[in-house]
């Protein structure tokens, strides 16, 4: 199917996923406005909710399914298999999230149904985010995303910690806001364009990419977008933020949010910088730093909560690797990184959210001791995503560093390898100490974990994601196979150190 | 037939097993396992008889596994990886049998963990594509990691995860020389394959690259030898882990790491392995291994720490004759890795048996216990002796060959190296002797049970094993010959031709 993005109809085609979700998330505002009195309710607006996410993967199905491709002239929006599956794990992101905060909100009895109204607002931008090719576009959905997000992360008004959670991801993130918008100008004000294929465009017909207004533009859209991320030296409301919010909001950040912003990322440097050079070496020298210092913080950390919290930070930096690399092959493996990575740190939240007795900021690692002996499959289930988070033979978390890894050294970005392989190893020492608590140690005293409670579907899901885990860890083929094509579907200029040779010593890049 | 699948076969049936055991009763748990590894064991043994020594790699079978990636599912074994495999399965049944009164908690847990981590051993000795070999080089720690971990002594949760870093932390800059190299040849050649054999064809003209390539393959290896600084993990691993897990821990993990060397580090990077530097650098380390592991192990109160030192300088030997890389000294490289598989596995059960009778490890709390334990003492006598490397004991064979076939290569070397013979006859007789001689003066030793049928049913066949391969070692090394010769030549033609062309 090929579409004329200049034309009205085809333009309303082509932004099917995003209207369908709008007038659903709409919908259900409405209903949260008329029934929000009971438990009961609140469970309602969570299965609109989920009606909601299922029709809008439709709407991008049907796009996918028609082969749609964007022709004539640039637009405000991109049509490609990129934004499609970028899609598809936002949405299941979010609908595992949702299924979660069922057996969540009634335990911390958060009455209120306009929870899932904002997980379909924040979603919604970040679809924009993820398929916008203007940007303008990207910030507009980047704005929806982010206030929704900064109203979630304090839904819970009773727990000063959520309060002070949102007010440090309300400032900081206004702040980052302030450095892209500002960023946007200076590239518009270098390329008087904002459309990121004109801008790559210009890029290359005027030669600009030694320009000290585009590069300095470039720069603070990293800075952006490095905020989003969690990307250090941009890290710093991370851990106090994941800690504070509701844990499904904590998972919702650390990987829908995370997606997004990685998806437009990437989009942005391909598309408008191809021609620009200098960003694969910021890159990866934030992605060095974010490793680094992510692992190892997340050593000296004690709170379940927070040592996932910085490992998120961490698989930032992976994630930025594959960035890094660029072309087919980063693109490739950032997908497939991307939904391993949610797969995995979703199930992991959800576990996390169910061992919580009094608020499941205080579980402590030693807390889950004897976890092995009183719950064996929970424990097993978390014990394959802390595997699979170490990047394990046998769980998907392997299969997607290895895709980096290869992706980095076919690029001939040795370096970037090396220090990701030295961190993963860093890495098994915050999370084996999970498993040993949960395997090794004896329980603390008698019906220790009698308050872990998991509600069925929650239960339903976590399972489906540990059985994907382990499934896709040993037979990735049609993962991989898809990653591979959509990477090299995103209409991307290959970038110069994908066909450089291999150099000879290990530390040259 | 039996040809094409029974590598798989022993790769696949400990792990249905293992399920089998976990979901059992917990009763019937080890004799569930016991069976099943025998049943392993039972499948394994028509390879003696099947395997053609002149017929390189044989009982292969290659199948698709993620084909656009040029990952394979790759088996087959040769002379070299033959006898690991039959090693790991002789040894595995008898781990069982020997932890039957050891393991009291979680027993089922314990015996499924063991078979899957047969499955692991297998898979790394009869890989022949490097993912799979990765995968499954990875796959074994989680279980031995659990085996430290849950049922080991008193500091077991320090020694597990030092164990598993330590491999980690090697095998992980190994998957990155992996893709290079993977890389580099598929650049050349247009093939993106792991496959072993599209590898070994295209290992010239690596230049500079060759030596950081084989840095991270010789990291992964000698951290899991062990050789001398990175040996650290092991006496902690030993001390703590159970007796299966030692026995396992000794007789079939500390060999991946050799066999590593010679399957991968040494065939692949010929001109690297031979280069002078090298050459020396891994020689002085095998060296200080042999000199260094036999004197501390003879200042161990401990009589498990002992014997994990002297594994250190066992496989110092290993090591000198894989470099020697002569006829002599490879297939003398393997015969040891056998013997101390047999023999050392022999020691932990012994350890093992006195520790449950007595509840504790350390010399000085025997002695004397020849009386009150003849049959005990006598079997702890033999094997003592064989590891030692007494003449008509299979531990004499392998270092007879290895010094034999070194003196050649490194006439020096070979004279110090022997000097560890001597030095393991003074750390083990004098423990033998304040184990099982001097007077009976402790009066708890006095009432100690002698073995039972089903310990001696453990010892029986590694003794059996001893005796043989001491007598006559000839059918082993008949069929470990064709594979070394075939080695051997083509390292060393290897290696001339890339100097050549360099």
């Amino acid at each position: 199917m090929s579409l004329d993005l200049s034309l009205p109809g085809d333009l309303l085609r082509a932004l099917a996923p995003e209207l369908v979700l709008t007038v659903a998330a709409m919908a259900v505002l409405l209903v949260a406005a008329w029934r929000h009195r009971t438990a009961a309710d609140t469970r309602v607006v969570g299965w609109l909710a989920l009606v909601a996410l299922v029709a809008t993967a439709a709407a991008a199905g049907w796009l996918w399914w028609n082969g749609a491709r964007a022709n004539g002239a640039p637009a405000m929006i991109a049509v490609d298999d990129f934004r499609v599956v970028v899609d598809w794990l936002l949405l299941g992101a979010t609908a595992v999230t949702v299924v979660l905060s069922f057996g969540y909100l009634e335990r911390e009895g958060l009455l209120a149904p306009e929870y899932y109204v904002l997980l379909l607002f924040a979603t919604l931008g970040m679809m924009l985010m993820a398929g916008g090719d203007d940007l303008i576009v990207i910030f507009l959905g980047l704005e929806l995303m982010s206030v929704s997000v900064y109203v979630l992360a304090g839904i819970n008004r009773r727990s000063p910690a959520g309060a002070e959670a949102a007010l440090k991801y309300f400032l900081l993130g206004a702040f980052a806001s302030g450095f892209l918008l500002y960023g946007i100008a200076l590239v518009y004000g270098a390329t008087a364009a904002t459309n990121l294929t004109q801008i790559g465009m210009q890029v290359r017909t005027l030669g600009l990419a030694n320009s000290p207004m585009l590069l300095i533009g470039l720069g603070l859209l990293l800075v952006g977008f490095g905020f989003k991320v969690a990307a250090v030296p941009f890290h710093m409301w991370a851990p106090d933020v994941y800690d504070g919010a509701p844990t499904p909001v904590t998972g919702y950040m650390a990987t829908a949010v995370k997606a997004a912003a990685f998806a437009a990322l990437y989009r942005v440097l391909t598309e408008a910088f191809g021609g620009v050079k200098a960003w694969h070496e910021i890159v990866s020298w934030l992605a060095v730093v974010t490793m680094v210092v992510g692992n190892v913080i997340a050593l000296a950390q004690r709170m379940v909560k927070r040592m996932l919290a910085y490992s998120s930070i961490a698989h930032a930096g992976y994630l930025l690797v594959a960035v890094a690399v660029g072309g087919d092959a980063g693109a490739g493996a950032l997908l497939l990184y991307l939904v391993v990575y949610a797969l995995t740190t979703l199930a992991a939240f959800g576990l996390l959210a169910a061992t919580g007795r009094d608020g499941e900021r205080d579980v402590r690692i030693d807390d889950l001791a004897g976890l092995g002996q009183s719950r064996p499959w929970l424990a097993f289930a978390l014990a394959v995503c802390m595997l699979s988070l170490l990047g394990f033979p046998g769980t998907a978390g392997f299969i997607g560093k290895w895709y980096i890894l290869l992706a980095a050294t076919d690029a001939g970005r040795l370096f970037l390898a090396i220090v990701l392989v030295l961190t993963s190893v860093v890495s098994a020492g915050y999370y084996l100490p999970v498993i040993m608590a949960m395997y090794m140690k004896p329980e603390p005293f008698e019906q220790a974990h009698a308050g872990v409670r998991l509600s069925r579907l929650g239960a339903l899901v976590v399972a489906a994601s540990v059985a994907g885990l382990l499934f896709f860890g040993v037979r990735p083929n049609r993962l991989l196979d898809l990653a591979r094509a959509t990477g090299e579907g995103l209409h991307s200029v290959p970038a110069a150190s994908a066909t450089a040779p291999l150099s000879s010593t290990p530390t040259g890049r | 037939m039996y040809r094409q699948w029974v590598l798989t076969a022993l790769i696949a049936w400990p792990l249905i097993a293992g399920a089998g055991v976990l979901l059992a009763p917990t009763r019937w748990a080890k004799h569930l396992a016991f069976v099943a590894s025998l049943i392993e064991f039972g499948l394994s043994v028509p390879l003696w008889w099947t395997f053609a020594p002149e017929g390189g790699v044989q009982f292969m079978l290659d199948a698709p596994w993620i084909p656009n990636w040029g990952i394979h599912y790759t088996v087959g074994v040769d002379g070299i990886s033959l006898f690991m495999v039959l090693l790991t399965t002789f040894l595995v049944p008898l781990s069982v049998l020997g932890s039957y009164s050891y393991i009291t908690t979680r027993e089922r847990g314990f015996y499924s963990l063991l078979l899957v981590l047969t499955s692991g051993m297998i898979g790394v000795f009869v890989s022949l594509d490097l993912f799979l070999f990765y995968v499954m080089w990875e796959l074994m720690l989680i279980p031995m990691y659990f085996i430290i971990g849950v049922w080991g002594g008193e500091r077991r949760l320090y020694a597990a995860i030092k164990f598993f870093i330590y491999t980690f932390f090697g095998s992980l800059l190994m998957l990155a020389a992996i893709l290079v190299l993977v890389h580099v040849v598929g650049q050349r050649t247009g093939v993106y394959s792991f496959a072993y054999s599209t590898l070994i064809a295209h290992v010239g003209g690596l230049g500079p690259l060759a030596f950081w390539l084989f840095g991270a393959f010789f990291l992964a290896f000698a951290i899991k030898v062990p050789m001398f600084p990175f040996h650290t993990w092991l006496p902690d691993a030993h001390v703590e882990a159970p007796t299966a897990g030692s026995v396992i821990l000794a007789g079939i993990l500390l060999k991946m790491g050799t066999y590593g060397f010679l399957r991968f580090a040494v065939p692949l990077f010929p001109a690297v392995a031979l280069h002078p530097g090298v050459q020396q650098l891994v020689v002085v380390l095998a060296l200080i291994g042999i000199v260094y592991g036999g004197l501390v192990a003879m200042v161990q109160p401990d009589f498990k720490k002992l014997i994990a030192y002297s594994s250190v300088a066992h496989l110092g030997f290993v090591m000198l004759g894989i470099w020697a890389l002569t006829l002599q000294s490879v297939q003398g490289a393997l015969m040891v890795m056998i013997n101390h598989g047999i023999s050392t596995g022999a020691l932990f059960f012994l350890v093992g048996m006195l520790y449950e009778r007595r509840h504790s490890r350390l010399i000085e709390a025997f002695g004397g216990i020849a009386k009150v334990v003849p049959m005990l003492a006598a079997v702890l006598t033999i094997v003592s002796l064989s590891s030692i490397g007494l003449p008509a004991t299979n531990g004499f064979v392998g270092e007879f060959l290895i010094l034999v076939g070194s003196f050649r290569s490194y006439p020096l070397a070979t004279l110090i190296a022997a000097t560890g013979v001597i030095i393991a006859a003074m750390y083990l007789l004098p423990a033998l002797q304040r184990v099982i001689y001097n007077p009976l003066d402790k009066p708890a030793n006095e009432k100690l049970p002698d073995l039972s049928p089903r310990e001696l049913a453990v010892l029986v066949p590694l003794i059996a094993c001893i005796v043989w391969i001491g007598v006559y070692p000839q059918p082993i090394l008949r069929r470990i010959e064709p594979a070394s010769r075939q080695l051997i030549q083509a390292v060393r033609l290897n290696a001339a031709s890339f100097t050549a062309v360099r």
